[in-house]
């Protein structure tokens, strides 16, 4: 029985969700050229994977199997519809930004991973914790990317200028690329690899 | 007939799911280590697209958009808000039948999917079709051209990615790079050479050599070029 | 009744849909007021915006008593009546097939398949005197349709504000319509020239500003060539022949009498 203390820590680090299992990668590419959008989407994404871990987890021992990923995926959506709608409601502003990328949580695959692989075998409590443990490690991973892009593509972090660009007056020429999706892939790239020299059993086998 | 044979075309390389709206990464990344695998997949998510696309279509036209019940006296009713979850039902319902029917005639090809069958579901590239169509209102000819058209151009990106990979087995990638790292790398560099697609597929004045207004630089001294306002304005 | 029952599959998902309807529908209906009340404010705060007048601490409302709408029918260029001004809404006419007019495709610059045949304008009235005139527009971008306000000054063809309201663009690329840089810049830029053309143009760079044309040009954005293309688009077919050409020219010679 894994330790609930494991159960939290584990995906920041030592089984990333993104870094280690591949999951959720593609709201990671369109949200991160700025950071603003990612504090939001990461809250969004660790209420959205909580959530649904706790409710599949509550009622694991009543679904049949033949109809499990159906009523996970129902579970999941009503959670994001909620979500989609607070957002609408009390922060119009960064919903406006984040447009589609909140109904895309749907298909973030950890969240469906998650209630898939873990809570359907767990108690609630411990779901809960990998829910959030999970939605943490995803987070951090999009807030690493966001920092990177949004402090060399736009000069800014959180909106406020540190390097001043050069259409502004200052002497930053901002990297266009890192405001395009493809820097995001090499961005996540070198951060697997930063990932794997420090741990480095996560390093693939040759096959 | 041309116009669906444009929009197929475009669907397939210009606005290619996988490589120009980076949708459906998780499994592009995960199944692309074998052209076999991917080829399986890729029909899988082809076959898919291509029945959702019009079913969410058909939903939307005639239970969801703004006034669509009006042949139940329900004129000003609108359902967009449920839009999420009908679609996504429609697709996790088609996933499980598609996954009834291959484990029940193509085993081997169900075990070579293993999990990601159930996750086609949570393939971005799937829901991202349907919001599209939705969001470009596309009659129900225009959703079956355009499903099957997105469905091939995200297999072709998946088969195509599968087979660098192949090939990368013999180079010498960097301990920690190996395996997830590179394959981020690589997708990173795809991305890039279908962003020249993307652009070049458009006419567009910037990109026709001896027009005025390349990259910025305007050197537009006296009304417009004439090779490149035909071009430019269409309406013309 | 075992696990994998037909009569406890169907028991499942009935509770299962029972349960979260009841959840979506109470979130959407008990927030719906809100959302309503955020986007009529923010449409209005657009306007203001478009017209540039807006403070943050002023009721909105009380700063919008110097916009006076009007609906126009885009064909003759006349105002009508025929409609309730605060109530009309130009998306439900462009759907009504008794309001709304098909556009060819080859006319189609903004991408917008169908629009409304009348929509509403906003005239900023100073003392009986028309000062500005702000008009809606929209077409598509990169992944959404893009809703906007520009704003003309009184000699109808200088820009005074552009700014758009509603847009699903990639925030950070094409999302940076929303830029406060990127929409200044339209400030003084012209549509027409002296004989009336539509000129206006978004290029792909920076605008260079010695240029001949520069007033009629305006920057792209970096990184988001289709949305800015689509911006470009949307204006060359709403401020052109099939859009509020004709509208222009008649106000030009009537005034903004009935």
């Amino acid at each position: 029985m894994s330790k609930p203390r494991d159960v939290l820590l584990d995906p920041l680090f030592n089984k990333n969700p993104i870094g280690l299992q591949i999951l959720g990668i593609c709201s990671a590419l369109a949200v991160t050229s700025k950071l603003e959008t990612v504090v939001v989407m990461a809250l969004a994404v660790i209420f959205v994977i909580s959530g649904s871990n706790v409710s599949v987890s509550l009622i694991r021992n009543q679904v049949p199997s033949s109809i499990r990923i159906i009523v996970e995926i129902t579970i999941i959506a009503t959670l994001v519809i909620i979500v989609d709608q607070f957002l609408k409601a009390y922060a119009f502003g960064i919903s406006k930004q984040l447009s589609v990328f909140v109904g895309l949580i749907i298909t973030n695959c950890i969240v469906l991973g998650r209630a898939e692989a873990f809570a359907m075998k767990n108690p609630p409590g411990l779901s809960f914790l990998d829910g959030v443990g999970n939605g943490l490690g995803y987070s951090i991973v999009l807030l690493i990317v966001a920092f990177f892009r949004e402090l060399l593509g736009a000069g800014k972090l959180l909106g406020f200028t540190i390097l001043p660009s050069t259409n502004e007056g200052g002497w930053y020429l901002p990297n266009g690329l890192m405001l395009l999706p493809p820097s995001a892939f090499f961005i996540i790239g070198l951060l697997i690899w930063a990932l794997r020299s420090w741990k480095t059993d996560q390093i693939e086998e040759e096959n | 007939m041309e116009h669906y044979l444009s929009l197929l075309i475009r669907s397939i390389f210009i606005e290619n799911m996988a490589l120009a709206f980076f949708l459906g990464m998780c499994t592009f990344l995960a199944v692309s280590k074998k052209v076999d695998t991917a080829i399986g997949l890729g029909v899988a998510v082809i076959v898919v697209q291509t029945i959702t696309v019009p079913a969410n279509n058909l939903i939307y036209q005639f239970l969801l958009k703004e006034g669509a019940l009006e042949w139940l006296g329900m004129a000003d009713s609108n359902l967009t808000f449920i839009g999420l979850i009908c679609y996504i039902g429609v697709i996790a319902a088609m996933v499980q039948i598609l996954e009834m029917v291959l484990d029940r005639f193509f085993p081997s090809l169900y075990n070579s999917l293993g999990i990601f069958l159930p996750l086609i579901t949570v393939n971005c590239a799937i829901l991202g079709g349907s919001l599209f169509m939705v969001e470009r209102d596309y009659n129900f000819a225009e959703s079956v051209t355009f499903g099957f058209g997105s469905g091939a151009g995200w297999a072709l990106a998946l088969v195509a990615l599968a087979g660098i990979r192949e090939k990368m087995k013999y180079a010498d990638v960097p301990a920690g790079l190996r395996g997830l790292g590179i394959t981020f790398m690589i997708t990173g560099l795809m991305a890039m050479a279908f962003m020249a697609f993307s652009f070049n597929g458009q006419d567009d004045d910037y990109y026709k050599p001896g027009c005025p207004h390349i990259y910025g630089h305007s050197h537009d001294a006296g009304g417009p070029h004439p090779g490149c306002q035909v071009l430019a304005d269409p309406a013309r | 009744m075992s696990r994998d029952s037909t009569g406890k599959v169907l028991t499942v998902a009935f509770v299962l849909c029972v349960i979260c309807s009841i959840l979506v529908s109470a979130a959407a209906v008990g927030l719906s007021e809100r959302q309503e009340r955020n986007k009529a404010e923010e449409k209005k705060r657009n306007i203001l915006q478009a017209a540039g007048f807006y403070e943050a601490d002023v009721p909105i409302n009380a700063q919008f008593s110097k916009i006076e709408t009007r609906i126009v029918d885009l064909q003759t260029g006349e105002f009508t009546s025929d409609f309730d001004a605060a109530n009309f809404d130009s998306r439900s006419a462009a759907r009504d097939p008794e309001t709304s007019y098909r556009i060819s495709p080859d006319l189609d610059l903004a991408g917008i398949k169908t629009r409304s045949r009348y929509k509403d304008i906003y005239l900023v009235m100073d003392g009986g005197e028309l000062q500005q005139l702000i008009l809606p527009v929209h077409g598509k971008g990169l992944w959404s349709t893009m809703y906007g306000f520009i704003s003309l000054a009184n000699d109808f063809t200088t820009v005074n504000g552009f700014a758009f309201y509603e847009h699903g663009e990639t925030p950070g690329l094409g999302g940076e319509i929303d830029n406060p840089g990127w929409k200044k810049q339209w400030q003084g830029k012209k549509i027409y020239d002296e004989a009336g053309e539509t000129r206006i143009k978004v290029l792909k760079g920076m605008v260079d500003k010695n240029a001949q044309n520069a007033v009629y040009q305006a920057d792209g954005l970096a990184g988001a060539t289709l949305t800015a293309r689509g911006v470009g688009d949307l204006l060359k077919y709403w401020m052109g022949d099939n859009g509020y050409k004709p509208f222009i020219a008649r106000l030009k010679t009537t005034g903004v009498k009935q």
